[in-house]
């Protein structure tokens, strides 16, 4: 079986001028985009936090690939990214996805088929390792059948 | 044949309690070299790994086929491969290669590499390269909190007490599933009355264990276990995929993370093949990289106690968390495993690595009692505490820990346990009674508590999971509950991780939420004179041990004793000319500043036995002060001097005593009782009775200072040199000698 091998870890992009690193509550938003600022004992209180606004944003994580990379782990910064991408998706979702690809769950082509609805929702280099996944599986014998 | 008695002996020994295993490298019973290791070998090919440690990538397992393609820097490959081995190893220990030039080359070696390199190294060497290559320049330590019983107001006080002591990471775990949550939020709630910024982890199933992340109820994973041969990985129902997928899940949900593995787990499951230890381990490592993972938890682990079964075990363990170091990842270093009977070879384990300091010494220091750990015990427990305050403060080393004062524990025990009750029935999760919380307060264990409702823990538990509560419903019933300091504190907490700055390598939060990581804190050890120095404050706080005595201490415990109207002075002491008469020459503090001896006796006490021997024996005795000298052998001379028979008894209030004769040299006594912590009153009386055949030309029975097996100086010499200052400060070479009368 040959399959194209995803690209495994994005290149490094030329790395931009170091960003400072926000004191915590002021400019980084939770998930629903909610300052940071704005999660305070009161408004607890109030009823005006809900679970998405105490979630890691994306571009949070983003910031911190970039910063994984400039201390010598591009690894790492892929993780992030990887990370980044799945935000989008609920917890059921990421727990189900997780499942699928642990050894002997998912057929190479239903993989194939995990990867492929990854790319078109946006999620390419958690499509990536899916895909990946699939290749290695069916050559090791780790896929479903 | 019976063996003789020395060697039975010996078999008694409790190390002998432990298993040692003949060195096997078919079954993997090799710690850092098996003949079946590959040679290292790495073949790039168009920026492709066509080769990897002799193995062709058609024949690539998994974990081959995930370090081929994301876990190797192809640019430097070439370069770190051609390095001889023992050329890399020094520079592992060279101060002036640089930290960033071993993780440069590391990032392209190979495991087969990395392994025949850190086998290299012995002991010493080791602890340099970890000295160096450690990622966060401040050294840390994580705790485990668990209690048999899932207890909730006393895992809120351990948790207090761990953070008290300086733990920056807290694990618990559950004997009971379905407890999780509850145990959970007692932690969270323990750890944030006593210290800020102390990230949280409850070690259960990932599905669960990523709940209770997702809502903001524990703030770390390390349960993520690798292993080093795809069987023995599939059988661990994972793959690399899978973990790599868990490791971005775990981060997207703002969770740090780290992953798990170490040596002997392989060898227990049988699925060595035929590798060694480190070389296996050196494959986990050179994944972890691989996955993004920012750190390992590694040095056995588990399988501690199979590493240290056989030959060079120990540097094994420890090489697994230099290797971590190299691949610029956090180490957690294990030592989390109780992997000996014997106290000195666990701490044998353990020490080299508190020497060398790591981002976490421990991968989890019971800092409950052992029998409370649900992890099983560790390697050091609560039972060690004291005794690692010892070792960091005569080593002068940072382990992570500092004393804290009898009475600040039991206040932040109040404080974590009150808080925890209060949030538990706000919540309509459990009511807890006065009297369960007084316990939880004073339980130095599990066995402490009485009886406990262990299914109110599990409805309570059953009630965050089901109702979905979150940190935010912690936050509101600490602030409703008269904990505004907590909530604040937990919501200050909340806005500190949502950064992310602690998803970055080996990171922690200090106590005023500041992150210190490989971005933040890096370790820039480059020889004595660099790295990581505590603080005057740190310094102090390692140093200032809560069993610590100045001489003002002993000065406020004698003074306890005193009995100022037992003695009567009776102004300057004669001559005597009685031959009968035989003087009792007692130290310048005597009836003053000293009272009691370093056996616990009285000083009127030990002085009425030597009247009593001397009555016996138709002497009589006189007591007299000197206040010239602190030193026995002239306080003797000069009593005997005094003395209307020529003998005199000499005593300090520590409670050395001597027989003297006034024609000898100062030194020279007749009887010398020097072992003060352990005459009795039956010796005194002895050398009473002594002193008077002296006196009387008789045969004296020579008297036999007893026997001891215990430290009698670790325990008593910083006494005597208060008791002696004490002395030293009373003497008045102006005063002679005064007569003191015993009422």
């Amino acid at each position: 079986m040959t399959l194209p091998v995803p690209e495994p870890v994005p290149e490094p992009e030329p790395v931009p001028e170091p960003e400072s690193v926000p004191e915590p509550g002021t400019g980084v938003r939770g998930l629903s985009g909610k300052p940071v600022s704005e999660l305070t004992v009161d408004a607890m209180l109030a009823g005006e936090v809900d679970a998405a606004d105490l979630r890691i944003h994306p571009d949070t994580l983003e910031r911190q690939a970039v910063v994984a990379e400039r201390h010598g782990n591009p690894q790492l910064a892929g993780n992030l990214r990887r990370a980044a991408e799945l935000t989008a998706l609920p917890d059921e979702e990421v727990l189900a996805i997780y499942e699928a690809l642990r050894p002997g769950r998912t057929t190479p082509d239903g993989l194939r088929e995990l990867a492929a609805s990854l790319t078109g929702r946006g999620l390419p280099l958690c499509a990536a390792l899916v895909a990946e996944a699939a290749e290695v599986y069916a050559r090791r014998g780790l896929a479903g059948r | 044949m019976n063996p003789v008695g020395r060697i039975r002996f010996m078999d008694q020994q409790r190390v002998n309690l432990d298993g040692f295993a003949a060195e096997d490298p078919d079954l993997g019973l090799a710690a850092l070299r098996s003949p079946h290791d590959p040679e290292p070998s790495l073949v790039v090919t168009d920026g492709r790994v066509t080769e990897l440690d002799g193995t062709p990538e058609a024949a690539f397992d998994s974990i081959d086929t995930y370090i081929a393609r994301h876990g190797l820097d192809p640019a430097v490959a070439a370069e770190v491969m051609a390095l001889p081995e023992v050329g890399f190893a020094r520079m592992l220990v060279d101060p002036a290669v640089p930290r960033a030039e071993i993780i440069r080359l590391s990032a392209g070696a190979t495991p087969a590499k990395l392994a025949r390199v850190l086998a290299q190294l012995r002991p010493p060497e080791l602890g340099m390269a970890m000295t160096k290559l450690r990622a966060r320049r401040t050294p840390s330590n994580q705790a485990h909190v668990t209690n048999r019983l899932d207890d909730p107001l006393l895992l809120a006080a351990d948790s207090a007490t761990a953070a008290a002591f300086g733990f920056r990471e807290i694990e618990t775990t559950v004997p009971v599933l379905g407890d999780a949550p509850s145990n959970a939020v007692a932690c969270l709630i323990g750890a944030v009355a006593a210290a800020q910024g102390v990230l949280i982890q409850c070690s259960v199933e990932e599905a669960l264990e990523l709940e209770l992340g997702m809502r903001g109820l524990t703030s770390y994973a390390e349960t993520v276990s690798l292993y080093g041969t795809e069987q023995v990985f599939t059988d661990g129902d994972d793959t690399p995929w899978s973990k790599a997928f868990l490791s971005s899940a775990y981060a997207s949900r703002g969770m740090k993370m780290r992953v798990s593995s170490g040596a002997g787990a392989e060898v227990l499951m049988a699925g060595a093949e035929r590798k060694s230890m480190l070389y296996l381990e050196a494959r986990c490592v050179a994944l972890a990289r691989a996955i993004g993972a920012q750190g390992v938890q590694n040095g056995g682990i588990d399988g501690a106690s199979v590493a240290a079964a056989v030959p060079g075990g120990l540097r094994e363990l420890m090489a697994e968390n230099v290797m971590v170091m190299m691949r610029n990842l956090e180490s957690c270093s294990g030592n989390d495993a109780l992997m000996s009977e014997s106290d000195m070879r666990r701490t044998s384990r353990t020490l080299p690595i508190v020497l060398a300091g790591s981002d976490f010494v421990f991968s989890g220091f019971g800092s409950i009692q052992r029998y409370d750990n649900m992890f099983g015990p560790s390697n050091f427990n609560a039972e060690d505490i004291d005794d690692f305050l010892a070792m960091q403060r005569d080593w002068g080393i940072d382990g992570g820990l500092r004393t804290v004062t009898p009475d600040r524990i039991g206040e932040l025990r109040r404080e974590a346990a009150q808080a925890c009750r209060a949030v538990y029935g706000y919540l309509g999760l459990a009511d807890f009674t006065d009297e369960q919380v007084e316990r939880a307060i004073d339980a130095a264990g599990s066995k402490d508590l009485g009886e406990t409702d262990t299914l109110a823990v599990l409805s309570a538990a059953h009630a965050i999971r089901q109702r979905g509560l979150t940190v935010v419903d912690i936050v509101t019933a600490l602030d409703e509950c008269g904990f505004p300091e907590l909530a604040e504190r937990t919501v200050e907490f909340v806005q500190a991780r949502l950064t992310g700055d602690y998803l970055q390598t080996s990171a922690i939060f200090d106590e005023q939420l500041n992150v210190l990581s490989l971005v933040t804190d890096p370790n820039d050890y480059a020889g004595p004179g660099t790295g990581y120095e505590p603080t005057p404050d740190r310094q102090r706080e390692i140093d200032e041990i809560r069993q610590a005595r100045g001489v003002e201490d002993l000065r406020e415990s004698q003074a306890r004793f005193a009995a100022p109207a037992l003695f009567t002075a009776k102004g300057p002491a004669r001559p005597g000319t009685d031959p009968r008469d035989v003087v009792i020459g007692v130290s310048p503090a005597v009836g003053r500043d000293v009272w009691r001896c370093l056996s616990g006796l009285a000083v009127a006490e030990v002085l009425r036995e030597i009247l009593a021997g001397l009555e016996e024996e138709g002497c009589a005795g006189r007591i007299v002060r000197f206040n010239d000298t602190v030193d026995l052998g002239r306080i003797g001379l000069a009593a005997a001097r005094l003395s209307g028979s020529g003998i005199g008894v000499g005593l300090q209030g520590k409670g050395t005593a001597l027989i003297h004769r006034r024609d000898l040299a100062p030194l020279a006594n007749l009887e010398l009782y020097s072992v003060a912590p352990t005459i009795t009153p039956e010796l005194y009386r002895l050398l009473g009775a002594n002193a008077a055949r002296h006196a009387k030309g008789a045969t004296p029975d020579p008297a036999r200072n007893p026997y001891s097996d215990e430290a009698i100086e670790a325990r008593y010499h910083t006494t005597v040199i208060a008791l002696m200052e004490l002395e030293r400060r009373r003497v008045d070479p102006a005063t002679g000698p005064e007569e003191l009368v015993l009422s």
